[in-house]
């Protein structure tokens, strides 16, 4: 008897073609997702990360809700190109609190991953309005109606209660003063600035649109952008520090 | 014998009831107009579902069909219908729309400057539309198809088929329909949000359970090789499925939710599950079809049976380790990339066991190619494959991908597969199977086929070398420098270099489109056609070999 006729047990009963089939997928997405839950080297220590404002995870949820991943990638690879043209080489911890991660995987336009401060809000504005207004000869799609919508995040607080059951570290002081760390973030000189910045370090509170008292969309979307890849202060980051 | 209702009647109406009720109340305080659009489509259905319950009721006799009439099986081919007729429908819809967005991407002004027409948002409709809903209701009407008649066994339950192919058709509109609303996880091929993810999973184990009870009713001792295909597609897909999707809603009136995982781990489970995708929708589920569907149209064996054990067991074991070649040198551990582009290559060797297998069952048959354009396009179809997991395999070595990765040559690899293997694959699947289904002698007209074949297979190659050179071209100006050491182009110039070739491409999408226009008036004529006599004047008679 060849051990060929030895598979015909496989074709004789489904329900053992069934587990062989299960065992031998099973492994290989065993191998290469579980490891990263538990070696200490996937995600490097740093400082600097921090959890969104909740002004930015609601311009975050604007970014998921366009689809800005099928054209922006936010993921600097370690290729001396890219270094020149983006900075450094996003790490691991830059984006361990993005549920979910936005790397991308295409770039039609720039990648992202280190925009924040790199041009003004008013550049934003104008560019989300008409991107050809600016950037001559760019393909990406007007926005313009963002900067016409009110920005609906009474309920934000839910969304970071959620992401902290989720590991996200926002503390319940946090969660409670969500509302008014985003009217703080969201207009000049507001009186809970500084409660701001204590609760989220560097947090940058202005007038993110030109409409007092109406904090819209487009001003969500462009406090997450300009806090993108800002983080991390690369002047003291040691890349050796973390080699073991 | 009285009438009364099954078990699954009682249950199926009884769900659809306490469904209604509860998307009724979700629609009422839905936080946001969309979801509550959403609810009420949930809603409706649900209602539609205990009306068809009711209804069906009604109408049928009190015994339940039977297995076999006159000692041949009693085939239950009405899913397989439905499945047949619209994933002509997805297609023709998802072609357009990819049509659409080509051109967008050439000429912006497109885009309307509209929520529902942007990019963003039309991009994961096109997506979702040829390959869960074209390919999906394709994968869908061949396994209900091609289980029945290598088990020769009447597919098993009598509301569970139907429920998968209106449950999965429904899960689509949700799908798409959310995208141009705004409601999108953004994870790329799992854009759904997670009351789309549920459903989904319901429907999907159904299909599991319906294939598996068909198989446990076959009358032949072998399950037929298509068969381990389409089970390892199913079983797979439920896998991946629930791997990447598990997810928290904000709450139970808001159709936003977080994924659970984060940053390098959802990276890493985005592409286990999208690669496999690529690994178990779009290649298990359609080498099924070559496995039935070839060897039927060319009337010859398959080449062979040991290639067939060693090329399904190895497909399957091998594709799963390949989803880190999305991430080369990003921030995940290059142990896992390693690995990624190690069992990339490998897979090289089993996808073209396949292939070979595919083309030689051709042997003493090849003649057919010259006078058969549907055989022809089957057989042309794997050819894209082979041509296609050569160029995978390529692209996953690191300094390759260090070019191709983030340009078109991606886009232009996804669709030599995508346009050659899985759209030529499914035409040719259906050019077969609508005489068969209908019962009419032959199709309308082969000559149309031939127009859809030459349609196609043009637009195909406007496409894919347009691609390559834009994507090549875009790689390599990324990263040119001057003499001095400066990089030597902006991001802008490296768009603006693009714009010949998205037209292009543009074209050759139209081609594509316009050939399966064609293969749609061609399956209706057919249909109108008068039904063929009965079997047995069909078959010639047997004529002794002198």
């Amino acid at each position: 008897m060849s051990l060929w006729n030895k598979h015909a047990i496989f074709e004789k009963n489904s329900i053992i073609l069934l587990l062989g089939v299960l065992i031998v997928i099973s492994i290989g997405g065993l191998v290469e997702v579980l490891p990263l839950f538990y070696l200490k080297s996937t995600i490097e220590k740093v400082e600097g990360v921090r959890p969104h404002t909740p002004l930015e995870l609601a311009g975050r949820n604007i970014y998921v809700r366009e689809g800005c991943y099928t054209c922006h990638s936010q993921m600097i690879r370690a290729l001396r190109d890219e270094v020149e043209r983006y900075g450094h080489y996003s790490l691991a911890s830059e984006s361990m609190y993005d549920h979910p991660f936005q790397w991308g995987s295409k770039r039609n336009g720039p990648d992202l991953a280190r925009v924040g401060n790199k041009y003004s809000d008013d550049w934003h504005r104008r560019h989300l309005a008409n991107p050809r207004a600016v950037v001559p000869g760019s393909i990406m799609p007007a926005y313009s109606w963002l900067a016409k919508t009110e920005l609906d995040a009474g309920k934000i607080d839910q969304d970071m209660r959620v992401l902290s059951m989720e590991g996200v570290p926002y503390s319940d002081e946090m969660i409670a003063k969500a509302s008014l760390d985003l009217k703080a973030q969201s207009s000049d000189d507001d009186a809970g600035a500084a409660d701001l910045v204590k609760r989220y370090p560097k947090a940058a509170a202005r007038a993110y649109g030109e409409q007092k008292g109406i904090v819209t969309e487009a001003d969500a979307l462009i406090a997450y952008l300009q806090v993108l890849g800002t983080q991390i202060d690369f002047k003291i980051y040691d890349d050796k520090a973390n080699l073991r | 014998m009285p009438k009364s209702m099954t078990l699954g009647e009682l249950g199926l109406a009884l769900a659809g009831v306490v469904m209604a009720a509860l998307w009724v109340l979700i629609a009422a305080k839905a936080y946001t107009p969309e979801y509550g659009f959403h609810a009420v489509l949930f809603a409706v259905a649900s209602v539609a579902t205990v009306f068809a319950v009711a209804n069906r009721y009604h109408a049928r006799p009190a015994e339940p069909p039977a297995q076999m009439i006159d000692g041949k099986p009693n085939y239950n081919m009405g899913p397989v219908k439905f499945c047949t007729i619209a994933s002509l429908f997805w297609g023709i819809a998802g072609f357009t729309v990819g049509l659409l967005i080509a051109l967008q991407l050439a000429f912006p002004v497109l885009n309307f400057d509209l929520p529902w027409t942007s990019f963003g948002r039309v991009r994961p409709l096109h997506t979702s539309a040829v390959i869960f809903a074209f390919g999906g209701n394709v994968l869908l009407g061949t396994s209900f198809y091609v289980v029945q008649r290598t088990c020769r066994a009447r597919l098993a339950g009598a509301l569970a088929p139907w429920f998968v192919v209106l449950g999965y058709n429904f899960f689509i509109v949700i799908a798409g329909t959310g995208y141009l609303l705004g409601i999108t996880q953004s994870k790329e091929y799992a854009e759904p949000e997670w009351y789309a993810d549920l459903l989904l999973t319901i429907v999907w184990v159904t299909y599991l359970l319906v294939f598996l009870c068909t198989l446990a009713k076959r009358k032949e001792p072998h399950i037929y090789v298509a068969n381990w295909f389409y089970l390892a597609f199913i079983l797979t897909i439920a896998v991946l499925h629930v791997g990447n999707n598990p997810s928290i809603p904000v709450s139970i009136f808001s159709s936003k939710s977080y994924i659970v995982w984060s940053g390098v781990q959802d990276a890493m489970v985005q592409w286990w599950y999208g690669h496999n995708a690529v690994g178990f929708f779009l290649t298990a589920g359609f080498l099924a079809i070559m496995y039935y569907f070839i060897p039927k149209r060319a009337e010859r064996p398959v080449y062979s049976y040991r290639l067939s054990i060693i090329h399904f067991w190895a497909l399957i074991f091998m594709y799963i380790w390949a989803g880190p070649h999305h991430l080369h040198f990003t921030a995940l551990p290059d142990w896992a990339q390693t690995l990624g582009t190690a069992f990339s290559i490998m897979l090289w060797m089993p996808s073209w066991g396949g292939m070979i297998n595919g083309l030689m069952t051709l042997s003493g048959a090849w003649d057919k190619l010259r006078t058969d354009p549907v055989l022809r396009m089957l057989v042309v179809s794997v050819a894209f494959y082979g041509m296609s997991t050569f160029e995978g395999p390529l692209m996953s070595v690191k300094a390759v991908n260090s070019l191709s990765h983030y340009t078109d040559w991606t886009i232009g690899h996804v669709h030599s597969g995508a346009l050659g293997w899985v759209g030529y694959v499914s035409f040719g699947a259906i050019y077969c199977l609508v005489p068969w289904l209908w019962n009419k002698p032959k199709l309308y007209s082969l000559r149309l086929v031939n127009w859809h074949f030459w349609v196609s297979t043009l637009g195909i190659v406007f496409y894919i070398s347009a691609m390559w050179v834009a994507g090549i071209m875009q790689g390599l100006m990324w990263r040119a420098y001057t003499s001095l050491g400066f990089l030597e182009y902006s991001f802008l110039e490296t768009v603006e270099a693009m714009h010949p070739f998205y037209i292009i491409r543009a074209f050759g999408g139209g081609l594509f489109l316009a050939g399966a226009l064609i293969m749609v008036w061609n399956v209706y004529k057919t249909i109108a056609m008068p039904e063929a006599e009965a079997e047995a004047s069909a078959m010639p008679a047997l004529v002794p070999a002198e």
